[in-house]
């Protein structure tokens, strides 16, 4: 007689939840993707086009669509895991709502969240009008208009990078990796989409990782004259002219600067997501000083936890882009394929 | 003096070159001992770009902590008196660095190093 499919829980159903369902799936894995939202997309529902290359994030969306579209993948929407626990062969997953699962393993794939830039009140969001996030943004070029909050045409924009990153002072000590290139990327969208408009960078350190950002970096000077200024914003004010005015030392000239912008962008870091902070505490799972979960082993090891049958995927690790979130998925998949079978 | 005119028209540029085998470690060895926070500092300019005393002087927190560390004292002797310790750059400073009590034991080390008792 042939043997019932295993069954496999995914917490979370972002990019990287959505690519383990439907890598396990393929497999032949019975899967149940748990999602708290009322659809799976996670954080990338809110993005309009992604780096290196400006692509639209739809094309990405859909290939995830078409990923989880499979029979035996069950979806289920609106619902969080609250907690797991290993229990003989199983691992048993407790649900919002009070109910429970059982599983031959659990991939948890729980995500970031977006720093709240309230944290940062120097910054001024939610105090000034004109003062956005990075995803704010994303939602001004879904909408086609990126304007100030009085309608009108911005002739200067700054991006202020490490907004809730490499900061004690929001006990966020880690970088969040993808905020530098997002920022290149959107000077240039905004330069395309308002050519009239000066954009101005201000980083610590310009930190192009992966294939191709040093590139768009590269183009961002040459091609879209993005200007960048090497010091951390230490505060936002609104002057007399209604314009925003930032105070920074332009660390290369030495000298204390300040510049009038019309529209501030806060490129808001990583945080480990609430969901997955509540998950963990529950579960007795480790997290790291960066308060994401904390793998078994940095090098070999960082799609395994501590609990058996428990694996991670993504950004509930670290800070991670798309293309590493499903990179990692795929090989927690094949951690868990290996488990399943070796058990 | 970094130009030496001789009698003969001829000028010798001294190097310019920061000698970090040659500089004077001993303040930053006193201000590190006295603020070991002063270790963290990645140089983004925070304390400067909110620092009173910066405004109008050429008073510079991020480039003093690079000049101690590099042993590039002789600047520091007078800018140093030039701050009021209001305390606005540690309110700043995102490597919680004790800005503060750098200046403080800056200036003490400066003081210091006159007497030779460093």
């Amino acid at each position: 007689m042939k043997e019932p499919a295993k069954h496999v829980i995914v917490a979370g159903g972002g990019v990287a939840g959505m690519e383990a369902a439907g890598s396990l799936a393929e497999m032949g894995l019975r899967v149940t993707l748990i999602e708290k939202g009322d659809d799976p997309g996670g954080n990338l529902l809110k993005w309009h086009a992604l780096f290196p290359d400006r692509r639209p994030a739809e094309e990405v969306r859909k290939y995830l669509r078409r990923r989880i579209d499979q029979e035996n993948i069950n979806v289920i929407t609106r619902t969080s895991v609250e907690k797991i626990r290993h229990h003989g062969h199983e691992v048993i997953v407790s649900l919002s709502g009070g109910t429970e699962e059982k599983a031959d393993a659990v991939i948890i794939a729980t995500g970031f969240d977006i720093f709240d830039a309230h944290r940062k009140e120097e910054y001024g969001y939610g105090i000034y009008d004109n003062v956005i996030t990075s995803a704010d943004l994303e939602e001004m070029f879904n909408r086609e208009r990126v304007v100030k909050a009085d309608g009108s045409v911005p002739a200067r924009m700054g991006f202020i990078h490490c907004v809730g990153s490499r900061d004690e002072k929001v006990n966020n000590n880690h970088c969040s990796k993808v905020c530098c290139v997002t920022a290149v990327k959107q000077a240039i969208e905004v330069r395309k989409v308002i050519p009239s408009c000066e954009v101005f960078c201000f980083y610590m350190d310009m930190r192009m990782f992966g294939p191709y950002y040093e590139e768009l970096y590269r183009e961002s000077q040459e091609v879209h004259n993005i200007n960048f200024i090497r010091g951390k914003v230490s505060e936002a004010s609104v002057n007399i002219n209604n314009r925003l005015v930032v105070k920074v030392e332009d660390t290369l000239a030495g000298r204390p600067l300040k510049m009038e912008l019309d529209i501030m962008v806060l490129m808001v870091g990583m945080e480990m997501s609430e969901t997955g902070a509540h998950l963990a505490e529950a579960s007795g799972l480790k997290l790291g000083v960066n308060k994401f979960l904390y793998p078994a082993d940095h090098h070999f090891g960082t799609n395994r936890s501590s609990m058996k049958g428990v694996f991670y995927a993504g950004a509930c690790t670290a800070p991670m882009n798309i293309t590493d979130t499903i990179s990692h998925s795929r090989s927690a998949v094949a951690e868990t394929a290996r488990y399943l079978k070796i058990r | 003096m970094s130009v030496q005119v001789n009698k003969f028209g001829f000028a010798i540029n001294l190097s310019r070159a920061i000698n970090y085998d040659t500089s004077d470690r001993k303040v930053r060895e006193y201000v590190t001992l006295r603020e070991p926070s002063f270790r963290l500092c990645f140089a983004c300019g925070g304390c400067t770009a909110t620092c009173t005393a910066g405004q109008h002087t050429s008073f510079n927190l991020r480039r003093m902590n690079t000049c101690i560390r590099r042993g590039e004292i002789e600047s520091l002797r007078e800018e140093v008196k030039r701050c009021m310790l209001c305390g606005k750059c540690l309110l700043v400073c995102p490597r919680g660095v004790n800005t503060r009590n750098v200046v403080a034991a800056a200036a003490d080390a400066i003081r210091k190093l006159d007497r030779n008792e460093l």
